[in-house]
């Protein structure tokens, strides 16, 4: 079978499970005749007709809105943020009535928020941001990041399946940078399981999406020139949280660095390092320590870009520091 | 000037209005410079067709609102209701006669002023009762407060605290009408200063762009909390913003349960024969303050009394029963003995309902997992201690082995 984009990959999911179920349909803005911004729903339009790809106002509301009330009526709509930055626009709607939607009035929510996330691609403050942080603390919802384009369409399809608000983050860095064969049959990923992205014994990079692969190269950076065995885990969901995964990695290696795209501040790099420290202190070697984007709003230029984001190169000295704690 | 009240149907306008009571100097001919919404002469309009027996049980629902809320202010003294209290007090007949425009099969979504609506809808009193007293058998077990609960099988959905959120989601529920070629409309309701939010705007912009079979209705009763309505908005009226949407847009005098009832009826039968999105402008007046700590220090002096004096929409609907329906004394004290005992028989129910368990709280954020397990420290919490906290033996090498075991 021929490798396939991560975007191609997620078009692949979206496709399967429209016609698995007639219940799943698509909402955003520009996602029909012109495919997306970024060509996610290329084709969809042709092939499912405008009755299921529903090209909508610039309404991140009114999108997400109509995507919970037709959630409660029993369908599986899959909604578009043209970029994820402006699912802030929906925050109120997605976090006081979805998240809240099956606890208050055991109304259920199935849908997906969708939409291409993160930076490392020059788009300045409002076409970079990874916002996931925010509905991470939100009781209610469910968020996934996936890494890889296997990842991408696992995911995507077990949203979908999935009986509430799920939030898909797409990198829009790995859209076209990365390929894979797809694993055959129905290819669903479950939501909440981390994946071993490489095997280690020293030091554990614990990460998500685009710095999985930054966390890849770093790893095999200090395998060579230090002789460092890293472990790289992938979250792939960031709620829930694999809980299991993360203290297994700290109990083999019992160095962990986490590395995050998103702000410091509040990022989930805090609560993750919270979490091994309430139940599994006594297996760390050293203190936990993160690697993330400074706390500024993304810039434009590529010498500022690069420097506010975590690189390699940040990733490669902070894994000797933890070694040689 | 503040709390100055913008007329009742009062001024000349583009927009077809069915107004019933002769207060109002607007198009009392039915004739309407808006060709889409056009309001039928007054022997045919839609309540012509209502049977004696159905205008009867307008009364009911009105009065039954009324009563209920009553009761709920007693609870409320008595320190029994756990939250605010809401109050409808002179809105029955607008949610009420909106309300019963619908079929059963037919979803709406209520405001905090539409606890008529839901009655109608099939709410009961004991439900409406548990609820602000936080029962553990309430519509939402105690999660929730007052009128907001629901339930899609009986028509209505509860709504939240953020105003305009609704319209949206009732866009929603009627988008999955019309893609399932389903014969329903959806009818939501909203007050003078949800109008004037970004959730507002796109819900009803949506529907109205995909001609949804939505009623939006804009329950006019002069204030958002204290907000009078001349600093909510620089339009003369709100029905004027049908007109942005380019949907038809209808105002009627909301105290007058016959005419509400047209005015929805209208804009139903239009949504139902594939005519897309109708905004209505009822024109009611809040007696009552936001809720019951409210004092209403804002509101002009004398205005809360010549409304409660003039224009009652159950003083003015019984005269209406009694010259235009025949209705006797016997019968109106009838209904209302009947109001009564299901008030009296329901506060019995529910007062003798149980408050929910604490642990309850922990179950239902998701479909799955099913239960939340309780924080290590939280007291009690032994009986389910997450597998990954350890409060027994902390601190020691060997029990975090067995913990982590």
């Amino acid at each position: 079978m021929a490798e396939i984009t991560y975007l191609e990959a997620l078009r692949e999911a979206l496709v399967e499970e429209m016609e698995r179920d007639p219940d799943v349909f698509c909402m955003g803005e520009d996602i029909g005749a012109y495919g997306g911004a970024f060509k996610v729903t290329d084709g969809l339009l042709s092939r499912f007709g405008e009755g299921r790809v529903i090209d909508t106002p610039i309404s991140e509301i009114g999108i997400v809105g109509a995507a919970a009330g037709a959630g409660h009526m029993g369908m599986r709509p899959v909604v578009e943020m043209q970029f994820i930055d402006f699912i802030a626009n929906a925050y109120d709607i997605l976090t006081n009535y979805v998240a809240t939607a099956r606890y208050r009035a055991f109304l259920p929510c199935p849908m997906v928020v969708r939409g291409p996330s993160g930076g490392y691609v020059r788009g300045g403050p409002f076409h970079s941001q990874n916002p996931e942080a925010g509905f991470v603390h939100t009781p209610g919802l469910k968020v996934v990041y996936p890494a890889t384009a296997e990842d991408a369409k696992g995911l995507m399809k077990a949203a979908i399946r999935d009986d509430d608000c799920v939030l898909l983050f797409e990198h829009k860095y790995l859209y076209r940078r990365i390929k894979a064969e797809m694993p055959a049959g129905d290819h669903v990923v479950p939501i909440g399981k981390a994946r071993v992205a490489r095997d280690g014994r020293d030091v554990s990079i614990i990460t998500y999406a685009a710095t999985v692969w930054k966390a890849l190269e770093a790893a095999e950076q200090v395998e060579r020139e230090d002789g460092l065995s890293v472990e790289v885990i992938d979250l792939r969901s960031l709620a829930p949280l694999d809980d299991e995964a993360i203290l297994a990695t700290v109990r083999k290696t019992n160095r962990v660095l986490i590395v995050h795209e998103d702000t410091r501040t509040g990022g989930i790099a805090g609560e993750i390092t919270a979490r091994i420290n309430e139940s599994c202190f006594e297996w760390l070697d050293a203190p936990v320590l993160r690697v993330t984007a400074h706390d500024i709003p993304l810039p434009y230029a590529p010498q500022l870009e690069d420097y506010v984001l975590p690189q390699t190169s940040d990733i490669v000295r902070a894994v000797r520091r933890l070694a040689a704690y | 000037m503040a709390g100055k009240r913008k007329g009742v149907g009062n001024r000349e306008s583009g927009i077809a209005t069915a107004t019933g009571n002769g207060r109002s100097k607007s198009r009392e001919d039915g004739k309407t410079a808006d060709s889409r919404f056009p309001i039928p002469d007054s022997h045919q309009r839609p309540s012509a067709g209502l049977t004696r027996d159905q205008k009867l049980d307008l009364y009911y629902w009105m009065r039954l609102t009324r009563s209920l809320e009553e009761r709920l202010v007693a609870l409320y003294r008595q320190t029994k209701v756990v939250g605010g209290l809401f109050r409808s007090l002179g809105q029955e007949a607008d949610a009420v006669g909106s309300a019963y425009a619908l079929e059963r099969r037919d979803i709406l979504s209520p405001l905090i002023r539409n606890l008529g609506s839901m009655l109608v809808k099939g709410a009961t009193p004991v439900e409406i009762l548990r609820q602000y007293m936080a029962k553990g058998d309430s519509p939402t077990r105690g999660r929730e407060l007052n009128i907001h609960f629901g339930d899609t099988d009986r028509g209505f959905i509860g709504q939240i605290s953020p105003l305009g959120d609704m319209v949206p989601v009732m866009a929603g529920v009627t988008l999955t009408f019309k893609m399932r070629k389903q014969d329903r409309i959806g009818l939501v309701y909203v007050g003078d200063g949800a109008t004037s939010t970004g959730a507002f705007h796109e819900g009803i912009n949506f529907a109205a762009v995909q001609r949804l079979p939505l009623v939006v209705i804009v329950e006019n009763n002069g204030y958002a909390y204290s907000t009078p309505i001349d600093k909510q908005t620089a339009a003369t009226q709100f029905v004027d913003k049908a007109i942005g949407y380019g949907i038809p847009g209808a105002q009627a005098d909301g105290n007058d349960v016959l005419a509400v009832y047209d005015v929805t009826k209208t804009a139903v039968d239009r949504a139902r024969a594939g005519g897309g999105v109708t905004l209505v402008e009822l024109m009611t007046y809040r007696r009552k303050g936001h809720a019951e700590h409210d004092n209403q220090s804002y509101v002009p002096a004398g205005e809360i009394e010549r409304w409660a004096a003039e224009n009652d929409p159950i003083d003015r609907y019984l005269v209406v029963l009694r010259e235009q329906c025949g209705a006797t004394d016997d019968e109106i004290q009838a209904i209302d003995a009947r109001v009564v005992s299901v008030v009296d028989e329901a506060t019995d129910i529910a007062e003798r309902s149980a408050p929910p368990e604490a642990l309850d709280a922990l179950v239902g954020v998701y479909a799955d997992p099913p239960v939340e397990r309780p924080l290590w420290f939280r007291e009690g919490s032994d009986r389910a201690v997450d597998a990954h906290e350890r409060p027994e033996g902390w601190g020691t090498w060997q029990a975090s082995r067995q913990g982590s075991a």
